[in-house]
């Protein structure tokens, strides 16, 4: 049985531990007749034409998770930003872990999607928000939607931000040969509400793991949303990441995401700018050496005049990896006085690796400013020259450029503690030491 | 110090220089003058070990040293420093953070320790001072956003703070109006002991009333074709390079 069927037979399973008289259930089978008909996406699609899941889908995941394994925080601790404090809602092997989490009830909302999906008190803002700016017609979010059953629910009132910012952690223990988690997360920002959150995905043995999330994200008016995925996972994980951002007036949303590792990791991260006066930012930074690949996606939908809209993304490719970066920007013919930026920049360090860049505008206003450059190219060599001219031997310089290359992207980080372990992650992943945080 | 034989370089295989020879002594300020093209800028970048340009012929010992094969990085902990006519702008990673990863690099190539953080700060402090740099200029990326001054001034600043034993200046002087001039000039004079030496290559005079020279050497199509003393410099001055020209083409 393929990945597809097995999928689809075991929706009638998932269909007996969950509320079928629920309204969300019914939203969960349009999806699994979406998933039907379409299946996994093929390479012939020219937005998955440099990402193929062949070989994924011929792996016989295990799609329910056993019971939930115990994992000592001693043991995880590195993954999460100690050294400060924060909100903390875990997964471990898809199953919530209340041992290792920390979640809040106090003015905000910071729990669990399960809770979220079945308790009355939450079915208004369930009613509202679920499933509502996630795609109804891509194959693999509605695969998720059909399963969704567990994740974080984050709600944040008007005039609101939790005392610190919140951490989502996903891990798996190699309990089952091969997994799939299908994490579905909601976050609501309020009026003038402001939210931090890192989100990263965890594998702890060699054992294969497949994670297709979904996150919805809804930026109400003037509401600050500053998202950060970090994805340095195992050489046999892989990831597609769904994010959907929903924007009102005035908001500013920020997505930033470092990706280091993992074995195929797809990043679909669509932005829609409901309002005026937005502001959606993402930036990116890829560190590939060895064969892996990671597939960025962004769009940015502008609907409304008056928003802007900035991507930043660098990549730094070694070894056989291979990159993509698509960038779709859509002006409709209203969203009149559009700044739309987008920056793509790698550098190759190997001859074995490869980038596939691709601006993708469609402009249907006439007064508007938006500008996209990619460059590929290697390190600068009078640069190179200036910093060896100084007595830094070839192999740091050529680090020392390359950090600088990636530190546009760091320097916009807000949180310092996370800034400090991106920079580190970053070090150790160009292979030196500098003495130095950028 | 340092000693140049009859150095032949190319570029694109296109030959620059062609026969150099020139012996600097601890101690002395050589300047080399000459018209654009005449191979200076390439003299220097030759010195320093830039891999862009090939040495066909001859050699450049420094301490009775050879340096062929010797990289650029090893060149500079043996205390071969340059200061660039056109310093490239480093986004991302400031002065500071610059000088300690250079000062670092070097003692450890000499098998020490890195430099305790206070002493580093003090040495940094004192050195700024000298090239009356503000602080926060130091914080900023490498000559990102610098004007022609602060670029030139940031260059000294490296010399001093490096210490080398051979400074070779690249037209440190141009895009300098004359109060920078005179900062500058200030620095390399102070900088100056019996210990080292100081290349100026420079188009005009004017550094060379700062920075008084030993040596006045005139490159031409590649080769030094008069040398003399300070008083050589004004001459240039004087004629221009127009009469060389003509003089050597006799």
């Amino acid at each position: 049985m393929d990945l597809k069927d097995k999928l689809i037979s075991s929706f009638m399973a998932f269909e007996n531990n969950v509320d079928v008289e629920h309204p969300v259930h019914d939203v969960r089978m349009a999806a699994i007749k979406n998933f039907e008909e379409k299946g996994f996406p093929s390479k012939k699609e020219e937005a998955w034409k440099y990402t193929s899941l062949n070989n994924i889908q011929k792996i016989d995941f295990s799609i329910f998770p056993k019971e939930e394994n115990a994992l000592e925080y001693k043991d995880v601790k590195r993954y999460f930003i100690h050294e400060i404090d924060t909100y903390k809602i875990v997964f471990v092997d898809g199953i919530y872990s209340s041992y290792l989490s920390e979640t809040t009830h106090d003015g905000v909302d910071i729990c669990l999607m399960s809770a979220a999906l079945t308790k009355p008190m939450y079915k208004q803002v369930i009613d509202v928000y679920f499933n509502k700016v996630a795609s109804k017609d891509e194959s693999l979010t509605s695969l998720n939607t059909a399963f969704s059953r567990e994740g974080a629910y984050i709600y944040i009132p008007k005039n609101k931000m939790p005392k610190k910012p919140i951490e989502i952690l996903h891990f798996s223990t190699g309990n089952e040969a091969s997994l799939l988690l299908q994490p579905r997360n909601l976050i609501v920002v309020e009026e003038n509400a402001e939210v931090q959150i890192i989100e990263r995905h965890q594998s702890l043995t060699a054992n294969e793991v497949l994670t297709n999330a979904v996150t919805e994200i809804f930026a109400a008016k003037s509401a600050i949303v500053d998202f950060y995925k970090i994805q340095n996972d195992a050489p046999t994980a892989s990831l597609i990441d769904n994010t959907y951002i929903d924007q009102k007036d005035k908001s500013f949303v920020k997505v930033h995401t470092f990706s280091f590792g993992g074995k195929l990791t797809r990043n679909n991260l669509n932005f829609y700018q409901n309002g005026e006066y937005i502001d959606s930012t993402m930036k990116g930074v890829t560190i590939l050496g060895e064969k892996q690949h990671v597939d960025h996606h962004t769009l940015v939908h502008h609907i409304e005049p008056n928003c802007e809209s900035h991507q930043d993304y660098k990549g730094i490719y070694g070894d056989a990896s291979t990159g993509v970066f698509n960038g779709k920007i859509i002006v409709d013919k209203i969203a009149q006085k559009t700044n739309a930026f987008q920056q793509n920049n790698n550098i190759l360090i190997s001859d074995k690796a490869s980038i596939n860049t691709k601006p993708q505008l469609e402009i249907f206003a006439d007064d508007v400013k938006c500008s996209h450059g990619c460059t590929i190219g290697q390190l600068d060599e009078d640069a190179l020259f200036y910093l060896q001219s100084r007595g830094i031997p070839e192999k740091e310089a050529r680090a020392l450029l390359m950090y600088a290359f990636a530190n546009n992207v760091l320097s916009s980080v807000r949180i310092p503690e996370l800034k400090t372990r991106i920079n580190k992650l970053v070090a150790k992943k160009l292979g030196v030491s500098l003495g130095f945080d950028l | 110090m340092l000693k140049i034989n009859d150095l032949h370089a190319n570029v694109d295989d296109k030959e620059i220089l062609k026969g150099i020879n020139l012996e600097v002594k601890a101690g002395e300020v050589h300047a080399i003058m000459g018209p654009n093209g005449s191979g200076k800028s390439t003299l220097a970048s030759v010195i320093s070990g830039n891999e862009n340009f090939e040495v066909t012929q001859g050699s450049i010992e420094l301490n009775g040293e050879d340096l062929e094969d010797v990289s650029p990085e090893e060149r500079a902990h043996k205390g071969v420093f340059l200061s660039f006519q056109y310093p490239v702008e480093i986004p991302g990673v400031s002065v500071t953070n610059f000088m300690k990863t250079a000062i670092n690099e070097s003692r450890k190539a000499k098998g020490l320790e890195d430099m305790p953080a206070k002493d580093m700060l003090k040495l940094i402090r004192e050195k700024s001072e000298l090239l009356e740099i503000d602080r926060k200029f130091l914080s900023r990326s490498l000559n990102e956003g610098f004007s022609g001054g602060e670029k030139k001034r940031n260059e000294i600043f490296q010399m001093a703070m490096l210490e080398p034993k051979v400074a070779i200046l690249d037209e440190t002087d141009s895009g300098l109006d004359i109060d920078a001039l005179r900062i500058v000039a200030s620095g390399v004079n102070k900088l100056k002991s019996k210990d080292n030496a100081v290349i100026l290559i420079t188009h005009y005079q004017r550094l060379l009333e700062y920075i008084v020279p030993d040596y006045v050497h005139v490159l031409h199509n590649g080769k030094i074709v008069k040398s003399g003393g300070k008083e050589l410099a004004l001459e240039l001055e004087e004629k221009g390079y127009d009469w060389l020209k003509q003089e050597t083409a006799v």
